[in-house]
């Protein structure tokens, strides 16, 4: 038996503690305790063990990362195992001496978070007060260091129609990329699709101002669309088990943030097996790599090996069996759920926040 | 865009902050680290680009690279001007 390809990036969730509320995070439900997170040494032996294994970015998230008081020595050693190293802030938490150690520990890029770009609506989805002038400071303070930075938005229909505003934020603080990342609806986001999900209008808009933004040039643009409005799905991870390898807090390893819904399986911790075993012997790893495990419509289609089937926590959350075909693709016997939830997606302000 | 007048022989490159050329043990490939991705480049392209060093220009690198394989300047030249083009354009090198 051959082993599998390594994976290229580890996704470090070093906390679930965030100082922000956002009701689409990507956390999982369940939120893991700073008790049962795993200590300095313990992320070390998963950095040296990522980069034995093949992979070559990890992106040091969270929760908020900056709430871990080791980041600074995690960065450090990243950069010396020749881990192109990337910090996934909120930035709330950032000031000039913290981003100072960090630039010296050889952090390569930050991805900074913005919830809105008007005060009122930031602080409607993070739920912080004074947040939004503590993250345009953040980036301030970024650009002068000269560390390149991406700036994020997640969108929804509470502020899609304000990405024009977002980009030229953007270039008011000299990002040198920006990502309009539609929700994804997992857990906090599922929870809330109701009141997040936008209407095909809402989103044709915002196709719009991606691809005038696009053609100014002077600003890199990554746009994540939302599937529920698509017809096929997207190639959820690269493929389940074949680029992307996700740690959480307490040493879970996982082949996606939302994996954990996953039904009567196991979830393999590092603090009980090597990173290597687990990636590629595991049956959580196993069980959706390929196309072995795939059902018809996938299994004779020709784009099997392009989009690896979809999503197996979304056909999973739709139709209740994570082995079905994603139900975005119009192929699968469960497509009207989606068409079902974008018809019936509305104006609801009632949000349900993250919360422990 | 074809158009190569951004790199010029007395050019003087180097790779922008953020971005960076390694050698990948485990599969054997070069590749270029940018922000959020990497990307593998192939040929000719590892040997040349591990000669930037923010020192030497562009010309410099072309005539040693014609002197290492016996090779007429013009097409080395062609090639290295090409790719370092690229590169720039792409703001993972810049002067």
């Amino acid at each position: 038996m051959t082993l599998p390809s390594p994976p290229m990036s580890l996704l470090a969730e070093l906390t679930h503690r965030c100082p922000l509320s956002c009701p689409y995070c990507s956390n999982p439900l369940e939120l893991e305790r700073k008790a049962a997170e795993l200590d300095t040494a313990g992320w070390r032996s998963v950095l040296e063990q990522a980069a034995e294994l093949g992979v070559l970015q990890v992106h040091f998230s969270g929760g908020e990362p900056m709430a871990r008081p080791d980041l600074v020595e995690l960065v450090s050693l990243a950069r010396k195992l020749n881990l192109y190293s990337n910090l996934i802030t909120s930035g709330v938490l950032l000031d000039e001496t913290k981003l100072e150690a960090l630039d010296k520990a050889g952090l390569d890029h930050i991805q900074l978070s913005f919830q809105d770009v008007t005060e009122a609506g930031a602080e409607r989805i993070g739920g912080l007060k004074g947040a939004q002038a503590r993250k345009i400071e953040a980036a301030r303070l970024i650009r002068a260091s000269g560390i390149p930075m991406t700036l994020n938005f997640v969108v929804h229909r509470e502020n899609v129609a304000r990405i024009p505003e977002m980009f030229a934020l953007a270039r008011e603080l000299g990002a040198g990329r920006v990502e309009i990342a539609h929700t994804q609806y997992y857990g906090w986001g599922l929870k809330n699709r109701d009141a997040l999900l936008p209407s095909r209008e809402q989103l044709q808009e915002a196709t719009r101002a991606v691809e005038a933004e696009r053609a100014k040039g002077g600003l890199s643009v990554d746009y994540v669309t939302p599937d529920y409005h698509a017809d096929r799905p997207k190639p959820c991870m690269g493929g389940w088990g074949q680029r992307f390898v996700n740690v959480t807090p307490s040493g879970r390893v996982l082949p996606c943030h939302a994996a954990e819904i996953i039904p009567d399986v196991a979830f393999p911790n590092v603090q009980d097996r090597t990173l290597s075993d687990i990636w590629n012997c595991s049956p959580l790893f196993n069980m959706f790599r390929g196309t072995d495990w795939m059902p018809e419509p996938c299994r004779s289609c020709e784009r099997k090996e392009q989009d690896w089937g979809g999503c197996r926590c979304q056909a999973l959350a739709l139709t209740g069996n994570a082995a079905n075909t994603d139900p975005v693709c119009s192929l699968s016997p469960f497509h009207d759920r989606v068409e079902k939830a974008v018809a019936e997606a509305s104006e609801k302000p009632e949000l349900v926040y993250r919360r422990f | 865009m074809t158009d190569q007048s951004c790199v010029a022989e007395e050019s003087v490159l180097s790779f922008a902050r953020g971005h960076r050329l390694q050698h990948d043990r485990v599969r054997d490939l070069w590749i270029v680290q940018a922000p959020e991705k990497a990307f593998v480049i192939e040929g000719s392209a590892p040997h040349i680009l591990q000669l930037l060093d923010g020192e030497r220009s562009v010309g410099d690198i072309i005539q040693q690279l014609a002197n290492e394989f016996s090779a007429p300047r013009e097409v080395i030249a062609k090639d290295v001007l090409a790719l370092l083009s690229e590169l720039t354009e792409k703001n993972v090198l810049h002067t």
